[in-house]
């Protein structure tokens, strides 16, 4: 596209104890399709270096990933420049089979939640047990962030990323700051 | 509160995650069936006190439709199974009727 794009929030930040900032844009191509298809994981390949994921596994490479999101379909990401590319060399890859890729990098805003205390700022938002040994780094959960739908999934033990609708991004941003700023309530700290 | 397990993600969700769909099971009325069956087809639901099959949408995760069992009066949750099925697994069926006596899976709307 035309260096006109920006991210949601032109790269909105918030530095707190825990840091919550708008990563800028990122590639995303929604895949659907048979996971289990030899060609699919061919494509995939092709396309980040990857392989499928398991259910709920989310794989990445620098600056590409692959991400499971139900048992049809797969979040790609690559960086925003090689989406268009990327999302029709995959359905040019697919053609023949009951497949999409759909380039939805435009719909999408991503965030980062920074910070020792990044677990507990999704705990209180999202329905979801952030314990350590509930949810590790690798696993990525699609569910519901206050009133919004999100997916998240941790990138270490200190950070994790978050994606919801670029249209509802600044409510996304405000209530992870809102989440951040009160401070932990050191319940899902790591341990030291 | 309901505690769902998606049976596609592996998920164990809260019911705000979900999205209820109403009574399973339903014999879908056709084309030549006559306006009783289309009456039973359309508003004819059960609401027991005790064990009710559902449908439920994994709303705000993988968006699929899954089956539920659960118990009307306890809220507990017997099991949920996948959406490709015109009738509840035999072992959920069988679990159900070890913890409700005299309990008997009757199929679509009566």
């Amino acid at each position: 596209m035309s260096d006109m794009s920006v991210s949601a929030l032109s790269n909105a930040q918030y530095d707190g104890s825990v840091q919550v900032a708008d990563t800028g844009l990122r590639g995303m191509i929604t895949l659907r399709g048979d996971l289990a298809d030899k060609g699919l994981a061919k494509a995939v390949k092709a396309a980040t270096g990857l392989g499928v994921p398991k259910q709920r596994q989310v794989l990445t490479k620098g600056s590409n990933g692959v991400a499971w999101m139900s048992p049809d379909e797969l979040l790609i990401m690559v960086p925003y420049s090689a989406a268009t590319q990327t999302a029709a060399d995959l359905q040019l890859a697919l053609s023949g089979q009951h497949a999409l890729a759909a380039n939805v990098s435009d719909a999408r805003a991503v965030f980062r939640i920074a910070g020792a205390g990044c677990r507990e700022v999704i705990a209180k938002l999202a329905p979801v047990d952030m314990a350590s040994d509930k949810f590790a780094p690798g696993t990525i959960r699609r569910t519901r962030i206050a009133q919004i739908a999100a997916a998240f999934w941790m990138v270490d033990e200190e950070t994790v990323e978050l994606v919801c609708f670029r249209s509802v991004a600044q409510y996304a941003f405000d209530i992870l700051v809102q989440a951040a700023k009160n401070g932990p309530v050191d319940f899902h700290l790591p341990k030291s | 509160m309901l505690i769902l397990e998606c049976p596609y993600c592996g998920v164990s969700g809260e019911e705000t995650e979900f999205h209820a769909g109403g009574e399973a099971h339903i014999t879908r009325a056709s084309v030549g069936d006559d306006d009783q069956a289309f009456e039973t087809y359309l508003f004819m639901r059960k609401n027991p006190k005790g064990v009710h099959f559902e449908r439920w949408q994994h709303a705000y995760g993988c968006g699929k439709w899954f089956h539920a069992a659960r118990c009307t009066m306890t809220l507990e949750v017997f099991g949920t199974y996948s959406a490709q099925t015109f009738t509840p697994p035999k072992a959920l069926l069988a679990e159900i009727a070890k913890k409700r006596s005299g309990f008997e899976f009757e199929g679509g709307a009566s």
